[in-house]
C-alpha cells in the first residue's frame, strides 16, 4: 500500500530539479532533501520562526507551510541563488559579514532572502523599515541589533556596487 | 608587520559558508546518500505505568525498517542513562531510560523507536504503535512537589532529590541581632533555551573499519563518545562523534546522552545503514530540557547603611523527572547568588524536587539569573526600607577592588573554593550611572510625569564564575604547505570560535589569519575535551590554544635557528616566516614544517627545496631523543578555579497606565569579562544574551497544567522576541580587570546578557509604578501586561483604572 | 511534524475543482494554505483530499466599484493590502490587513481564506461582518451568496457546505459620512490579538449617529454590536455585557475587559474623527 507519488518540476535559482514526491511532502523538505540544497532551514515547521523563508516569483513566503506540489510553475530562489555567479557574496550578504548580523547562521537564510526581496520593494529603507523588513522573522542569537545594521549597510552596499 | 589581531574586530571566517548557505548542521549531513530516518513514541501522559505496547500494526507499513521497545534492548542499552554529575547531596538521583520500560514520567518521555525510508512514513509509523496506560497522579509545580500528596518516584520520599545547605559565619545569629530585617518571598517560572535549530543525530556504522561516526548537534562531543562506547560495548578507540555546525545551543545540548543519541547508532548498526534523527519544534519542547523554575524565601539582616549582616537563603528547585545533570543548577544558584557583595554571613540551603515535568539541565546563565534575581530584590528592598538610593546600598555592599582574590567561604559548581580572582565593582557602577543617565532619572521621570507617563529605572549587577575545568586541550599542526591546522575538542554553536582562536593562533605563532583554520568538537581531531558550557570557551580553549600554538613556535625557532645557522633570540616570526631580525637571512614556516620530519623521500616541490639546507647532526638520530617528528604543540590549560566575570545592567521602562503594557526606552550594560579576543563577537554575545532576558523576563514561561501537560510547546505561544520586542539599541561599556588565572588574560562572556534581566525588568517596572501603586511588589517573573493590571488591581486606589 | 498522507488535485478549471470535492467526503480546499498546512503538519487535520486551487484562473481579482470590494478566492492579503483603490473605496480593509500575521504570511495567506477558516482571533472575519459584507460560495449543485452574519456558525466553523468554495468576498464601501478605526493589542508584534477592535461611526455633521463596533478574540465567533447613541464610557460598558472574554495563557479575563475597554475608547475616537474629517 504505498503513497501516490507527484511529478514536479521545481524551478529553483533558475535550474530545474525534477523530483518525485508525494503530495504531502513539504517545499521545504523537497529543497533540503529532494533538490539537497541545505541552506533552507527548518526551525518550527509551523510558519513561526521564517528560518524555511525562501522567495516564491521574488516574495517571501514560508516554504514549511507549502507543498512541494504547490510549487509547480513558480520561480523559487533560495539562500544559495543570493551568491553572485561568481561565487562572491552579493550585497546583502556582505553586509552581514560586515556588520556581524549572525551567529550561529541557523535563521539566516530566511533573513537573507526576506531582506533581498524587502530591499527590492525598498531600496532605502530607514531604520524604522529596516526593522518592519525582519519583523516576521525569529533569531535566537544575535539579538537583532546588527542584523538591523546589516539591512542599512545592505542597501549602501547595493547603491555602491550599482 | 603583523598588525596584533587579538583585541581586534576581524570579520568572521565561518560566515563564508553561513551566508552562502553551505553551512553543514546536523540534518544536512549524508543529505543525497542512502540514510534512514528515525521517529520516536513519545508519552502523552505525565505520569502513567505502561501495561502493554503493541507494534504489530508497525511492520507493516511499507518503508519501515525498525521498531524497538525497552524489551528490543539489551545489556548497557537497556540500563538507566547515566547521572553525568553525581553530588554526595544527591541522595535519589534518578535517570531515565533509552526507552520507557515501564514508568512514564513526564509528557515527552521516550516509549519506542522507529526507523524507516524517511520521517513522513517513521511518523506514520509511531502514529500506528498502541499502548496501554495505568494513569498516575502527576506531580506538577513546585507547591504540589513539597506538598508530595502524590510522589514522582515511589521511592523517593517527599519528591526530594537532594538537599544541600552551605554557610558562612552564622547567618541566622546575625539576622537575629541586626537592627533591621526583611523577609522576601520570590519566584522564576520555568523557560527554556529554545535555539533555532533542535536536537539530531546521524550515525554510520562501517563494518570494514569497524567504527561508528556519530555527527550530533551537542555541545560535548567527547561526552557523547564516551556514552555511545560505553552503551553499544564498542572500544572508545571505535567511535568518532563530529559536532557539526550546531544551530544555537544555549546549554540544552550540554546534557547527553538523549536516548536518540544512542538509539540512532544503535540502528545504525543493526539496518546496516545510516540512520538520521532530527527532532521537531514540539519534540525540542517536550523532551529536550528546561530551566529557569525556583522558589525562594529570603530573610536578611542589615543596618542602618544597608549593609548586609545576614542573609539566609532558602529555595525550592524543580528539576523536572529525572537529575541527569545532578544539581548544577542549584549550587550555582546557590553560590552566584552572592553577586559582587560581600555579606556579613551568608547561609543558603535548597532542595532539589521532582515533578512529572521535563527535566531540567542549564539553560544560559544556569541558576545565575535566579540568584541575581533574588539578590536583587533583596537589595532594592533593604533600599526602600531605608530609603536610600538603590545604587547607593549595593555600593556599600561591594567587595572593594583591593580586597582580591576575595573568598566567600563556599564551595563553587566545580568543587572548588569560591574565591573571586579580580574585578572592580565600583569603577563599573560608577560607568553604568553614567550610562544611564541614573542621577538624571529623576527628573526624566517628572518630565514625563507632566504628560501622563509612567516611567522607571532598576539596576541589577552580577558576577559569573566562568573558565571552570577541568581543562581543555589545542593541538596545532604547521603542516608543509605553511597552512596551520588547529584542533580544539570543545564545540561550537555561533560564538565565532573558529575565528577567535585563529586570531590567537595568529599572534602567538607569528602566521597570517588567513593561513590558519580550527576545527572544533571532532574527536578524531581532539580527543581529549570537557564541552562549551559554562562560558568556558575562550578561557578554556582560548588558553589552551594559545600555550599549544606557543609551543609549535618554540620548535619553529629551534628548527629555524639551527637551518639559519643564527640565535633563537634572534629570530622573529612574522606573517608565517622566520627571519633573523633585521635581515634578508629567512625561512618559511611550511619549509621549517619540512625539515622537522626527515623523509626520505621527497614528494613535492616543498621537500625538495628544503635540501637546500643542511639540517642535523650525521652523528645523532635524524629524531633526536624526546622530540617528535612534525612542527605540531599540543598542550592543555587547566585552572586552579574559575575566573570571575562581571557586570551591571540597568534599564527604563516606560509601563501604559491603561493597558498595562511595557516598553523599553533605554538599555544599559556594562560588563567586565577581562582581555576580550574579538570585540565585535562579545558584543553580538551581549546583544543576544540580552534579547534573550527580554524575553525570559517578559514574555517566556512555560505554561504546564495540573495533568502535566505542556500548553505552549510551540512557538506560537511560547513567546520568543521579535526585533520588534527587544530595546532598539543596547548602551554598552566595557571595563577589562584581566583575569590572572589564564595566560591571556580573558573570562567568559557568553551568558553574560542574561543573568540580571529577570532582576532589572522587576526593579524598573516597580519602580515605575510606585507612585500610583505604593506597595506594589514584583516578586514573581517573568511578568505580562495582564500580571501587571492584576498586580496594580491588588494595589489600586483608583477603581476607575481596575475597574 | 509532517502532514498524515492525503490524495492531492491541482484543477485546471473551477467545474473540475467543484467535481473533485464533491467526489471525495472529507476533502479540503487549498488556496493559502497559512492556516491549513500547519494543522495537517501538526496532525490536527487529516483529510482524506486536498484540492489545490492555486491553479484555478480568474480568482485573483481585487475590483473596485462603488459599491464596494470585491476579492477573488485567490488574492493574496498582501496583495489586497497593497492596492490603492480598495484602500480608498475602504480603508478599514488595509487598517485591519496590516494587523494580519507578518508580511511574508500574508504574501500566500489569501483574505478569502482567512475569512472562511472562520478564526474569531483573525481580522478578515470581524471586518467583513462589521462592514455587513457577504461571501459568494460555489459548489456542483450551483451558487450562493451568504451574508456575514450567516457565515460564522462557531468556533473555526463555518457555514459553507463541505463540497462548497469560497470563490469571492464583497466588502462594502465606505459611505460618505463613514469613517473607521481599527486597533489590536497583541503579545508580541504580529502575534494574534489578544482583544483586537473595528470600528464604524456615521457622523452628520459633528454628531455620531451610529457606531459599531467588532471584536477579535472575545468571543468564539467574530462578534459586532451597535453602539449607536452611547457615550465612549457607555459603550465600553455595554459591550463588555455582550462578549465573554476569556481567560488563556496569555492573559485573565479581567486583563481583555480591560482590553475592551480601552480600545473600544481608541477606535470610536479614531473613527468618528476618521468621519468627520472625510465628512468637511
Amino acid at each position: 500500500m504505498s503513497e501516490e507519488l507527484h511529478d514536479v518540476r521545481l524551478r529553483v535559482n533558475g535550474a530545474t530539479h525534477a523530483i518525485r514526491v508525494p503530495a504531502r511532502r513539504l517545499l521545504s523538505d523537497a529543497l533540503r532533501h529532494d533538490c539537497g540544497l541545505t541552506g533552507t532551514h527548518v526551525g518550527c515547521e509551523h510558519g513561526v520562526c521564517g528560518a524555511c523563508t525562501v522567495l516564491l516569483d521574488g516574495r517571501p513566503v514560508r516554504s514549511c507551510l507549502m507543498l512541494a506540489v504547490s510549487a509547480q510553475d513558480a520561480d523559487l530562489t533560495t539562500v544559495e541563488g543570493l551568491t553572485e555567479p561568481d561565487g562572491s557574496l552579493s550585497s546583502v550578504q556582505q553586509a552581514f559579514s560586515d556588520c556581524h548580523g549572525l551567529q550561529c547562521g541557523f535563521c539566516t537564510p530566511g533573513f537573507l532572502t526576506t531582506i533581498a526581496a524587502g530591499l527590492e520593494e525598498t531600496p532605502d529603507p530607514t531604520e524604522d523599515e529596516a526593522r518592519d523588513m525582519i519583523a516576521g522573522n525569529l533569531c535566537r542569537c544575535t539579538g537583532y541589533q546588527n542584523i538591523v545594521k546589516s539591512v542599512l549597510r545592505a542597501a549602501e552596499l547595493t547603491r555602491e556596487r550599482s | 608587520m603583523t598588525t596584533r589581531l587579538f583585541g581586534t574586530k576581524v570579520p568572521r571566517v565561518e560566515d563564508q559558508r553561513f551566508l552562502r548557505g553551505q553551512g553543514r548542521y546536523v540534518d544536512d549531513v549524508l543529505v543525497g546518500q542512502r540514510v534512514l530516518h528515525a521517529a520516536v513514541l513519545r508519552s502523552p501522559h505525565a505520569h502513567a505505568r505502561i501495561t502493554d505496547i503493541d507494534v504489530s500494526d508497525v511492520l507493516d507499513l511499507d518503508g519501515v525498517h525498525l521498531v524497538w521497545t525497552h524489551d528490543d534492548l539489551t545489556g548497557p542499552m537497556a540500563e538507566p542513562l547515566p547521572l553525568l554529575i553525581p553530588h554526595p547531596a544527591l541522595v535519589h538521583g534518578r535517570t531515565q531510560f533509552a526507552l520507557a520500560p515501564e514508568e512514564v514520567n513526564y509528557v515527552g518521555e521516550a516509549i519506542a523507536f522507529v526507523v524507516a525510508e524517511d520521517r513522513y512514513v517513521a511518523e506514520d509509523a509511531v502514529g500506528r504503535i498502541r499502548v496501554s496506560y495505568d494513569y498516575l497522579e502527576p506531580v506538577v509545580g513546585i507547591p504540589a512537589a513539597r506538598a508530595a500528596r502524590a510522589l514522582v518516584h515511589d521511592d523517593v520520599p517527599g519528591n526530594v532529590g537532594a538537599r544541600l545547605e552551605q554557610e558562612n559565619g552564622d547567618a541566622r545569629a546575625a539576622i537575629a541581632a541586626a537592627p533591621h530585617t526583611l523577609s522576601l518571598d520570590l519566584t522564576v517560572e520555568r523557560s527554556a533555551c529554545q535555539p533555532m535549530e533542535g536536537r539530531g543525530t546521524v550515525a554510520r556504522w562501517d563494518p570494514d573499519l569497524g567504527r561508528m561516526t556519530v555527527w550530533t548537534s551537542t555541545q560535548t562531543s567527547t561526552g557523547v563518545r564516551g556514552c555511545v562506547a560505553a552503551k553499544l560495548e564498542l572500544d572508545l578507540g571505535q567511535v568518532d562523534v563530529i559536532t557539526p555546525d550546531v544551530g544555537g545551543g544555549f546549554g540544552v545540548k550540554i546534557n547527553h546522552p538523549w536516548p536518540e543519541e544512542l538509539l540512532v547508532p544503535l540502528a545504525a548498526r543493526t539496518l546496516g545503514v545510516p540512520v538520521k534523527f532530527t527532532e521537531d519544534r514540539r519534540e525540542h519542547f517536550i523532551s529536550s530540557a528546561h530551566e529557569r523554575g525556583q522558589v525562594h524565601h529570603v530573610e536578611v539582616g542589615f543596618d542602618d547603611d544597608g549593609r548586609v549582616l545576614g542573609l539566609d537563603v532558602e529555595f525550592w528547585h524543580d528539576h523536572g523527572a529525572y537529575t541527569p545533570y545532578g544539581l548544577i543548577v542549584p549550587i550555582i544558584t546557590s553560590t552566584q547568588l552572592l553577586g559582587p557583595y560581600k555579606p556579613a554571613s551568608y547561609r543558603v540551603v535548597f532542595e532539589s524536587l521532582y515533578t512529572n515535568t521535563v527535566i531540567v539541565t542549564p539553560y544560559r546563565g544556569a541558576g545565575r539569573p535566579q540568584g541575581c534575581f533574588v539578590m536583587e530584590r533583596t537589595m532594592d528592598a533593604i533600599a526602600a526600607a531605608l530609603g536610600k538610593d538603590r545604587t547607593e546600598v549595593r555600593a556599600t555592599n561591594f567587595i572593594q577592588p583591593d580586597e582580591f582574590p576575595y573568598d566567600q567561604g563556599l564551595i563553587f559548581q566545580d568543587g572548588r573554593e569560591l574565591e573571586y580572582d579580580s574585578g572592580d565593582y565600583p569603577a563599573s557602577l560608577e560607568k553604568l550611572k553614567q550610562l544611564v543617565g541614573w542621577d538624571e532619572f529623576p527628573a526624566f521621570r517628572a518630565e514625563l510625569a507632566a504628560e501622563g507617563r509612567r516611567v522607571g529605572i532598576g539596576l541589577a549587577c552580577y558576577v559569573e564564575g566562568t573558565g571552570v575545568g577541568p581543562y581543555e586541550g589545542a593541538h596545532v599542526h604547521v603542516e608543509t604547505s605553511g597552512k596551520v591546522k588547529v584542533a580544539t575538542g570543545l564545540t561550537t554553536q555561533g560564538q565565532g570560535h573558529q575565528t577567535a582562536f585563529a586570531q590567537i593562533v595568529a599572534d602567538a605563532l607569528g602566521v597570517r589569519f588567513e593561513d590558519v583554520e580550527v576545527v572544533t568538537g571532532d574527536t578524531r581531531r581532539m580527543p581529549y575535551a570537557v564541552g562549551t558550557f559554562a562560558s568556558r570557551a575562550a578561557v578554556m580553549s582560548g588558553s589552551a590554544i594559545h600555550l599549544a600554538a606557543l609551543r609549535a613556535r618554540e620548535k619553529a625557532l629551534r628548527i629555524a635557528a639551527e637551518a639559519l645557522e643564527a640565535d633563537e633570540a634572534d629570530l622573529e616570526i612574522v606573517d608565517g616566516v622566520v627571519r633573523v631580525k633585521g635581515t634578508e637571512s629567512q625561512i618559511d614556516l611550511g619549509t621549517v614544517a619540512v625539515l622537522s620530519n626527515p623523509l626520505r623521500y621527497a614528494f613535492d616541490e616543498a621537500s625538495k627545496a628544503a635540501t637546500q639546507f643542511s639540517v642535523g647532526d650525521p652523528g645523532k638520530p635524524p629524531v633526536a631523543e624526546g622530540e617528535e617528528p612534525g612542527l605540531e604543540g599540543k598542550d592543555f590549560y587547566s585552572p586552579e578555579r574559575s575566573t570571575f566575570a562581571s557586570g551591571m545592567h540597568a534599564v527604563i521602562v516606560e509601563t501604559d497606565p491603561e493597558t498595562a503594557e511595557i516598553r523599553i526606552l533605554k538599555y544599559a550594560v556594562v560588563h567586565d569579562c577581562g582581555h576580550l579576543i574579538n570585540p565585535m563577537i562579545v558584543e553580538g554575545q551581549i546583544h543576544g544574551g540580552v534579547a534573550q532576558g527580554v524575553g525570559g523576563a517578559l514574555y517566556e514561561r512555560m505554561v504546564y497544567d495540573e495533568a502535566g501537560q505542556l500548553l505552549n510547546a510551540s512557538f506560537m505561544d511560547f513567546l520568543m522576541p521579535y526585533v520588534t520586542e527587544v530595546p532598539r539599541s543596547i548602551e554598552i561599556d566595557h571595563l577589562e580587570t584581566p583575569s590572572p588565572l589564564n595566560p591571556l588574560g580573558i573570562k567568559g562572556a557568553g551568558e553574560a546578557g542574561v543573568i540580571p534581566s529577570a532582576a532589572v525588568f522587576a526593579a524598573a517596572i516597580e519602580d515605575a509604578e510606585g507612585l500610583d501603586h505604593p506597595g506594589l511588589a514584583i516578586t514573581a517573573m517573568p511578568i505580562s501586561p495582564s500580571e501587571l493590571f492584576a498586580l496594580r488591581h491588588q494595589h489600586s486606589s483608583d477603581p476607575e483604572e481596575t475597574a | 511534524m509532517k502532514p498524515a498522507p492525503f490524495l492531492y488535485r491541482r484543477p485546471g478549471t473551477l467545474p473540475d475543482a467543484l467535481a473533485d470535492l464533491a467526489g471525495t467526503p472529507g476533502a479540503k480546499v487549498l488556496a493559502g494554505g497559512q492556516s491549513l498546512v500547519p494543522l495537517l503538519s501538526m496532525r490536527l487535520a487529516a483529510p482524506a483530499m486536498l484540492v489545490d486551487i492555486n491553479g484555478l484562473p480568474d480568482l485573483d481579482h481585487v475590483t473596485v466599484s462603488d459599491d464596494g470590494v470585491r476579492v477573488g478566492a485567490l488574492a493574496r492579503h498582501t496583495d489586497v493590502l497593497a492596492d490603492p483603490d480598495a484602500a480608498a473605496c475602504q480603508p478599514l480593509l488595509p487598517l485591519a490587513l496590516s494587523n494580519v500575521a507578518h508580511a511574508t504570511i500574508r504574501n500566500r495567506g489569501t483574505t478569502v481564506g482567512s475569512i472562511v477558516h472562520a478564526d474569531a482571533a483573525a481580522e478578515m472575519p470581524v471586518v467583513l461582518a462589521l462592514l455587513g459584507g457577504s461571501v459568494t460560495v460555489t459548489s456542483v449543485r450551483g451558487s450562493r451568496t451568504i451574508p456575514a452574519e450567516e457565515l460564522f456558525a462557531g468556533p473555526l466553523e463555518s457555514t459553507l457546505a463541505g463540497d462548497e468554495i469560497a470563490t469571492e468576498a464583497f466588502f462594502p464601501a465606505l459611505r460618505p459620512g463613514e469613517g473607521v478605526g481599527f486597533a489590536e493589542i497583541a503579545r508580541r508584534h504580529g502575534d494574534y490579538a489578544l482583544v483586537g477592535v473595528a470600528g464604524l461611526v456615521r457622523v452628520d455633521g459633528d454628531d455620531a449617529i451610529e457606531a459599531r463596533l467588532g471584536f477579535l478574540s472575545v468571543n468564539d465567533v467574530p462578534t459586532v454590536v451597535d453602539v449607536s447613541g452611547l457615550t465612549p464610557d457607555e459603550s465600553a460598558e455595554h459591550v463588555l455585557r455582550k462578549l465573554e472574554p476569556a481567560d488563556d495563557i496569555h492573559a485573565t479575563a479581567a486583563y481583555r475587559a480591560q482590553l475592551v475597554r480601552v480600545l473600544t475608547r481608541r477606535v470610536l475616537a479614531a473613527a468618528t474623527e476618521h468621519a468627520r474629517g472625510r465628512a468637511s
